[in-house]
């Protein structure tokens, strides 16, 4: 912080005439991680969403048992792709994002990594916030004559939404951070702002730019999220108070 | 009609095999208020849930108006279950749905449409005496409240049977008296047939017609409430009905006798009138009755004076009451 966030660098003007630049400044670098990001998330829950009751329905006892071999099978396969580190599982499908995308370079190459990545943290997730229904409502459905469709649809999902914002909200986050990343290997965005310039050249004043756009995107979403998390949630009846919780629990 | 004939449950755990449920029979009638009472641990949960097959018994057969449930395909099980509603000690309402849409529920899941629906909700809320709660969430009402929405949902569906598990237990002596009342309410208007587990004596002398006596797995015995409350036959009978037990060892006595109560007027004082009609003194040793709707149901244990000849005349004059049995106690210990 020598040179005090770079602002006192000799090329302190070009660094801002770089980030005002329209079609790939820093403007365009928040539309770049702000769309990877909603197209990773989108696919990543079409993948974890039921991925995700699965695990819960799906096991002895559930509402919809399926056989065990084919649940541990799945339940390998989830821990397998989360304990790759992301940076390695991005080279690792390069080929595939070539297959998908047609090219394993680029913004829209970056995005097929990032939803293996993504769609098993989501399923876990998803898994945790259906665990939380109450098994006793899960039970008054079953003696009404609830099909399993009918209780997954109807109950575990509904009865988890709060929960399940909440997720969406982290998950969110954790698929903007991935997403930073992979402007190492090509990624558009802020990530790719910050390491082309600020960590390549130098350029302090970029860097710092780009971590406190990203800083206030992750505040953004979490604000937005823990909000509708609070007041979808039909459990709460004094909605001020546990705003407040949320918040602190947040910060802390 | 629901038949359960040699109903057996066991469940497998890490330390063995678990008889839950051991060859248990019964029949309930239509439109009887019928109690499964014992203490906690005695099969009573498993008992309710295998009546609409929450819980598949190991063997035996559930038969309801005729029909083998347990024989019926899965889609078939399910449409049946309608007709089997259940209300839980929990309430086990859904938390982010209005009470309205809570009552809608079953009728969701069967498929009635939308506005009949709604306009069957009202009415039920009605019937519970909740007609200003159908936007209010569970989480805005009280135990009491929460329960009364719970049977509006259980009656949705137009149910011929209600089960009740342990659905006072949490609720206070009040409160549970209000529940008592509307669930005896619905099987009088509607003649819907009643099935109360329950750990309470109290809430079988309530509302039920009908009880029976489960305790480790087992039934013990099975009657009206009225002969297995004024003189239950197994020990486990007596531990329920008598649950303080019968103290009477601190007196020397030489004959003793049980008085049992079928059912006569609770406001005659039948021991201050054997002392002013014979003019003989009995020891009250103990004593569990009960006044219910002002009858009296429980019995007497009566210590008998050393002269043989008042003692005889205590015995005859107590026979010939009306509503009273006597027995000589042989195994007495004083």
């Amino acid at each position: 912080m020598g040179e005090f966030f770079g602002v006192t660098a000799s090329n302190f003007s070009e660094q801002v005439a770089i980030l005002l630049n329209w079609s790939d400044g820093a403007l365009f670098a928040i539309w770049e991680t702000v769309y990877t990001t909603a197209i990773a998330t989108f696919f990543a829950y079409l993948l974890g969403l039921p991925l995700g009751v699965l695990l819960v329905a799906g096991e002895e006892g559930g509402v919809l048992p399926l056989p065990r071999p084919l649940m541990q099978m799945i339940n390998t396969v989830v821990n397998l792709l989360r304990s790759v580190p992301f940076l390695i599982l991005m080279v690792v499908v390069v080929p595939l994002s070539r297959f998908l995308v047609g090219t394993s370079v680029g913004t829209v190459a970056s995005i097929p990594p990032l939803i293996i990545a993504a769609f098993p943290f989501v399923a876990r997730l998803v898994e945790a916030s259906i665990r939380e229904v109450d098994k006793g409502v899960i039970e008054a459905a079953q003696a009404m004559g609830a099909s399993p469709l009918q209780i997954i649809t109807k109950v575990m999902i509904p009865e988890s939404r709060p929960s399940l914002i909440s997720g969406f909200t982290t998950a969110l986050i954790t698929i903007l951070s991935y997403g930073a990343m992979s402007g190492a290997i090509g990624g558009g965005g802020l990530g790719k702002l910050a390491l082309n310039y600020g960590h390549a050249r130098r350029w302090r004043f970029i860097l710092w730019v780009s971590v406190i756009l990203l800083v206030i995107l992750v505040q953004i979403i979490q604000s937005v999220g823990t909000h509708f998390a609070v007041k979808l949630d039909k459990r709460i009846t004094n909605q001020k108070r546990a705003r407040r919780n949320a918040r602190r629990k947040v910060e802390s | 009609m629901i038949e359960l004939k040699q109903l057996s449950k066991s469940f497998h755990t890490g330390e063995g095999v678990v008889h839950a449920l051991k060859d248990v029979s019964f029949t309930v009638d239509d439109s009887a208020i019928f109690g499964i009472v014992g203490m906690s641990g005695a099969g009573k949960s498993t008992l309710v849930r295998c009546i609409n097959l929450l819980e598949r018994p190991t063997s035996g057969q559930v038969i309801i108006d005729g029909q083998d449930i347990t024989a019926l395909p899965p889609k078939e099980l399910l449409a049946r279950r309608r007709s089997i509603s259940m209300i839980f000690q929990q309430f086990n309402l859904l938390m982010q749905r209005t009470c309205l849409s809570n009552i809608c529920f079953p009728m969701e899941i069967a498929g009635v449409n939308q506005a009949e629906a709604k306009k069957r909700a009202l009415e039920l809320l009605d019937t519970v005496g909740l007609p200003d709660k159908a936007q209010a969430y569970p989480a805005q009402l009280s135990g009491g409240q929460k329960q009364r929405i719970a049977i509006a949902r259980a009656l949705a569906s137009n149910p011929k049977v209600l089960l009740c598990d342990e659905a006072t237990s949490a609720l206070d002596p009040n409160t549970t008296r209000s529940i008592l009342r509307l669930i005896q309410d619905i099987n009088r208007r509607l003649g819907i047939t009643v099935i109360v587990i329950t750990h309470e004596m109290a809430v079988v002398e309530e509302i039920c017609s009908h009880v029976a006596i489960l305790e480790h797995g087992q039934l013990m015995e099975t009657g009206t409430v009225e002969e297995v409350f004024s003189n239950p036959k197994t020990e486990a009978g007596r531990r329920l009905v008598y649950p303080e037990g019968v103290q009477i060892d601190q007196f020397p006595v030489h004959r003793v006798v049980r008085v049992a109560f079928n059912g006569g007027s609770s406001y005659e004082p039948l021991v201050a009138s054997l002392a002013i009609d014979c003019g003989v003194k009995v020891n009250i040793l103990g004593a569990d009755t009960r006044n219910i709707d002002g009858r009296a149901f429980g019995s007497m244990l009566l210590g008998l004076p050393e002269e043989p000849q008042d003692a005889a005349k205590a015995v005859s004059y107590l026979k010939a009451q009306k509503d009273v049995t006597v027995e000589e106690v042989q195994d007495y210990h004083g």
